[in-house]
């Protein structure tokens, strides 16, 4: 078992001295398959993506649009659960890039919260993104997280107000998550308008890295928020771009591309 | 019939909404786009209720509007048979035909007072959906009803009925099919949509503060049923009895009746083709703590926290969650939660319509079934003059398409005389 601790900070610090902002990107664990996962996820890894985040599919993902849900019940289908996305965690984690896993509360709370930061922290986890928990409420994932090192990523969105973002940020580590639109993943572009105001008020309470996510699927996108943003999160485009491949060679080859076009995107923000 | 030494605690959740003290059931486990709209309806709430204004305008729509106070009955017929006094608590006769009413108006009111103007809902049966788009088209906003197309399917007649009514409605196609997902969905449209738009939720579960406002707003059925109840008869029930999926109705009535310790209570779930075939939806019974929109509760789920589909022949409990009072109130001992299979609750709701003449709602019928199963032990134990209260949450017209297949009716068999 590797032991990669906190390693968000070292990608963060690359990109900053490359002068740009990192590209973090997003795909289900056990989609299209187990195997199918980690070897898109190494695509993504090597034409560009600086830190992996790896879903944890679950049954009501009720901030994800349809394209992450079908892939998140493909995952269940194939029978994906917990164990098999740590497995996933392990895989991923040795390609070099810092692996956090986005997961909805519920399944933590199964495995056993502490239990799931050791194995986490064991299988060279970075961390974990958590939309449906909060800091306020998150005291449990907290405690376990400081214990084992781990990163945590709360979100904060256009809605929140500036007492909850300095909340969220006093409590986050690795990066903070900013929810770049009023919606669900993969349904709503990112606008600018929102993004640049919500990116300021969250870095005037913080020095940890923000990354916006959510509305956000080709370089040029890439390249206005990054202007803003410490990084740029991509999720359902990486999924859409393997689910809507006639075959597993051309959705890796697609996917090689659009991870090479927000790659450019970020280095030119 | 045991009676339990009450513990000493409260029942209300705190200002986090925590049932049982910090962490143990409910909260608000949600995304942060949604929380300052959680947090804007709990302020929001707790100045209506704090507004006489208020509550005097919600208590004239129930009145004027909804028809209740709902009467409290005694079904003679069942009483002669079973040896005790059996009272049903008439919430089939509200306005729409179910207890629903009372929460929509509430919250449609307080929709209203915070100068929003759509209104979103979720529903399983159709009750809560009916009932939403009817408070929608008394207030004047817009509706948009999330169902399940399983349940769509099987509750076509309140698919027609919203829509007459103005209301889209939205089948969901994704997981189940059913109420649950219905709650994703809508959940889905409220964060993009929290501007201008309040969730009318159907039933006192999800993030804080839905569990205590629901719950507030439908207890007047047990405030009415226990004044009716010492007015014709002096005392308090032995024992009260609703039916429970996402527990609505049964936290409506269990409400005032929490503080009397000799007054026993019972919450009945949807057991389906029986807890022991896995296919059911007895969230309390055979479930297991989890966190299922927004609260920690008892949840239907399998080893890796992933949500298990429920079963229930009744589409208003077709629900693998519950609401975190519930989960509370069961975990302290104060109420006792038991499963009625699906066969139970058809026989009960056949007889209750050949006993007294009213057809329930299947949901109803469940809470019914366990009462009746009840009533020996308690007849035996307090003999004639005991009295059950079945809480009747709602009539059985919506349900006449699962009667007919499930009774092979509509073929008449008797010859002409």
């Amino acid at each position: 078992m590797s032991t990669v601790l906190n390693t968000t900070g070292r990608a963060f610090e690359k990109a900053r001295a490359e002068n740009r902002a990192a590209l973090i990107g997003y795909l289900p664990a056990g989609f299209p398959d187990l195997q199918g996962s980690i070897d898109a996820i190494k695509v993504m890894v090597e034409h560009g993506c600086d830190i992996i985040e790896i879903g944890l599919p679950y049954t009501d993902p009720v901030l994800d649009g349809p394209t992450i849900q079908a892939a998140a019940q493909q995952a269940l289908d194939n029978g994906i659960r917990t164990k098999q996305v740590l497995e996933v965690v392990e895989a991923v984690a040795a390609f070099g890039a810092p692996t956090l896993v986005m997961t909805y509360w519920g399944p933590v709370e199964r495995y056993g919260v502490e239990k799931f930061a050791a194995d986490l922290a064991a299988a060279g986890g970075a961390g974990l993104i958590t939309p449906d928990i909060t800091p306020d409420f998150g005291q449990e994932w907290i405690a376990a997280a400081d214990k084992h090192g781990l990163d945590k990523v709360f979100l904060v969105a256009p809605s929140s107000t500036d007492e909850r973002i300095a909340m969220t940020t006093a409590a986050a580590r690795g990066f903070v998550y900013a929810a770049a639109v009023m919606g669900v993943t993969g349904k709503t572009a990112a606008n600018i308008d929102i993004v640049a105001p919500l990116v300021a008020r969250t870095k005037a309470t913080t020095t940890t890295p923000v990354g916006v996510g959510i509305g956000v699927s080709n370089g040029q996108q890439a390249a206005e928020i990054a202007a803003h943003a410490d990084a740029v999160i991509v999720g359902s485009a990486f999924v859409k771009t393997l689910l809507e491949a006639p075959d597993r060679e051309t959705g890796l080859r697609n996917l090689a591309a659009l991870t090479e076009d927000l790659a450019a995107g970020v280095r030119r923000g | 019939m045991s009676e339990k030494p009450m513990p000493e605690t409260t029942w209300d959740a705190d200002e986090f909404g925590w049932f049982g003290g910090e962490g143990a059931w409910g909260g608000r486990f949600m995304p942060e786009a949604l929380v300052a709209a959680l947090e804007e309806l709990t302020v929001a709430y707790n100045e209506a209720m704090a507004d006489p204004e208020f509550v005097k305008a919600f208590e004239d729509s129930l009145v004027d509007y909804a028809n209740v106070p709902s009467p409290l009955y005694e079904a003679k017929h069942l009483s002669e048979q079973y040896g005790v006094r059996i009272l049903l608590k008439r919430e089939d006769l509200n306005h729409t035909g179910a207890h629903k009413i009372r929460n929509v108006l509430g919250q449609a009111l307080l929709t209203k007072r915070m100068g929003k103007t759509r209104v979103i809902a979720e529903t399983g049966a159709g009750q809560h959906g009916v009932a939403s788009a009817t408070a929608a088209a008394y207030f004047g906003l817009d509706c948009t009803v999330y169902m399940g197309a399983v349940d769509t399917r099987r509750q076509a007649l309140n698919v027609a009925r919203m829509e007459l009514l103005g209301a889209k409605v939205i089948a969901v196609e994704s997981g189940s099919a059913t109420l649950k997902d219905a709650i994703n969905e809508a959940l889905r449209d409220w964060v993009a949509s929290v501007d201008h738009t309040a969730y009318l939720f159907g039933t006192a579960a999800g993030p804080h503060p839905f569990p205590s406002m629901v719950r507030d707003f439908t207890r007047g059925i047990g405030d009415e049923a226990r004044a009716q109840c010492l007015a014709k008869y002096g005392v308090l029930p032995d024992a009260i009895a609703a039916c429970v999926g996402g527990g609505s109705n049964a936290i409506g009535l269990f409400t005032a009746f929490l503080d009397d310790a000799d007054t026993a209570i019972y919450g009945f779930e949807a057991g389906g083709d029986g807890v022991e075939t896995g296919r059911h939806a007895a969230t309390i019974v055979a479930g297991g703590s989890g966190v299922l929109h927004g609260a920690r509760t008892y949840v239907l789920q399998d080893d890796d926290g992933q949500t298990i589909e429920s079963h229930s022949i009744s589409a208003g409990l077709d629900y693998p969650g519950v609401g975190p009072q519930h989960a509370w109130l069961a975990a302290s001992g104060r109420a006792t939660y038991e499963a009625v299979t699906d066969a139970e609750a058809m026989k009960a709701f056949q007889h209750l319509a050949r006993t007294e003449g009213i057809i329930p709602a299947i949901e109803s019928s469940h809470a019914l079934a366990g009462a009746l199963r009840l009533a020996p032990k308690l007849a035996a134990e307090k003999g004639k003059d005991a009295i059950l209260l079945i809480n009747l949450s709602g009539r059985g017209d919506k349900d006449m398409g699962t009667a007919l297949d499930y009774f092979n009716l509509g073929e008449p068999t008797g010859e002409t005389a």
